[in-house]
């Protein structure tokens, strides 16, 4: 088993799919956070009935397997529009709404915990909407949501493995292709799954640790 | 403004043969979620069995299933156990592969339920009479499914979803499978697909409704 073909290239190729990862899930996260707070405080403010439209879409984004989004994507774009969009692009898209729909769900329960009477109570002080928001909810909202959105965005990146049907080649992919050439699978798979755990666990940890602190004061 | 024809009526007939395939992938779902819980509920007990190495067991699968991606682990079953000569069918690589994932994620949902489990229920039991297995069975265990109930439902939902990896192994039976097929045969990639997508999307809308109505009928008291 440590008899391997492995080559520096090789490993090279994999250190590039492990950055494509890696990239693809923090352009992902990062838009799919912004659109999910503004989704998550819309659809708090302006109450079920309003936001239905918003919420059956979102919830299409976490009913239908990530693979048949991208796929979906991948012909409306490029073969109904032709937009001539790279995978890159797509992937960047499609995961940036699934984070979104997700975060929204997040967010929106990080805003009903903070309870009314605070709110009021902040109100009644003079201040703003805005500044309630500001001040008030979103430091205590943070709080409930911050460790459940460490999560999400962990599973963005465990699902950003399925990038490679709109020809986005990451971590797993390369590893793929990989096997197909060496013929190592089990060794191959190990790399690939340690790199994945690395990153995944500690920052998993990190959340449950969060949680725990913040959970009773 | 574009320039596509949709051709529905040539995806839609065959509808039959993706159901089938729907049925396929209900099939891998519930003997996954079935599967899973069994051994969930054994590596919960791992966990509270106080013994070193069966907790260390626990802890390793838990972490493992839920810090790498599904189709890492499905590939594990199919190329990694492969590579020790044991080669599964895509069926059995995709089941092995998504019951350890379920297995992992409701262990760690039953874990957290225990928690909200008074001690002293496990102490009632037993200073009635109860032995430790037994009171864990009949005590505890009913009560900790009742509050990871909604937990489960979601991992339910996440098993259908998940089904759609198998066509990375070489699963063709499965909805995603038998779209697959018919795309290769057919190319109206977006029509078909996007039948796909609603099957999917009714499938778990009836998982989570079905699950909603049993939690009344369950929970009454």
């Amino acid at each position: 088993m440590f008899d391997t073909a492995l080559t520096t290239a090789d490993l090279i190729f994999l250190a590039k799919g492990a950055w494509m990862t890696i990239v693809v899930t923090a352009i992902s996260v990062l838009i799919g956070t912004v659109l999910g707070i503004v989704f998550g405080v819309f659809r708090y403010q302006v109450g079920a009935i309003w936001a239905s439209p918003l919420t059956f879409v979102l919830d299409i984004f976490r009913s239908i397997p990530l693979l048949i989004q991208l796929v979906l994507a991948n012909a409306f774009l490029g073969t109904i529009l032709r937009l001539n969009m790279s995978g890159f692009t797509i992937a960047c898209l499609v995961l940036s709404l699934y984070t979104a729909a997700y975060c929204s769900e997040i967010v929106r329960g990080g805003i009903e915990a903070v309870p009314a009477t605070t709110r009021r109570a902040a109100r009644s002080l003079g201040m703003t909407w805005g500044q309630d928001m500001r001040e008030i909810v979103m430091p205590l909202a943070t709080r409930v949501a911050l460790p459940s959105w460490i999560g999400l965005a962990l599973g963005v990146m465990k699902d950003s493995a399925l990038v490679y049907v709109v020809q986005v080649t990451e971590l797993l992919k390369s590893t793929q292709i990989l096997i197909t050439r060496l013929q190592e699978p089990l060794f191959l798979l190990l790399i690939c799954g340690t790199f994945y755990f690395v990153i995944s666990f500690p920052l998993a940890r990190f959340g449950g640790y969060l949680e725990k602190r913040w959970s009773n004061d | 403004m574009f320039n596509y024809t949709f051709q529905w009526k040539q995806a839609m007939a065959r509808l039959p043969q993706m159901l089938d395939g729907a049925i396929v992938t209900m099939q891998v779902a519930i003997l996954s979620m079935v599967i899973g819980v069994l051994l969930a509920i054994l590596l919960t007990m791992f966990r509270l069995s106080g013994s070193r190495i069966l907790s260390a067991i626990a802890k390793t699968w838990v972490e493992v299933a839920r810090n790498t991606p599904a189709l890492f682990q499905i590939y594990m079953a199919h190329f990694g156990l492969g590579s020790f000569g044991l080669h599964l069918s895509p069926f059995m690589s995709l089941l092995l592969g998504i019951t350890f994932n379920n297995a992992g994620y409701l262990a760690e949902n039953f874990r957290g339920a225990l928690k909200a489990i008074p001690d002293t229920q496990t102490r009632a039991a037993r200073s009635l009479g109860f032995g430790a297995t037994d009171a864990f069975r009949y005590v505890v265990l009913p009560q900790m499914l009742r509050i990871a109930f909604l937990p489960m439902t979601n991992q339910m939902v996440w098993a259908i979803l998940m089904t759609s990896l198998g066509v990375t192994v070489g699963m063709n039976t499965d909805l995603f499978g038998v779209t697959q097929d018919l795309n290769a045969l057919t190319f109206r990639t977006f029509e078909l697909f996007a039948i796909a997508a609603v099957i999917f999307y009714v499938i778990t809308k009836i998982v989570t409704l079905g699950a909603r109505l049993l939690a009344i009928r369950l929970f009454r008291y």
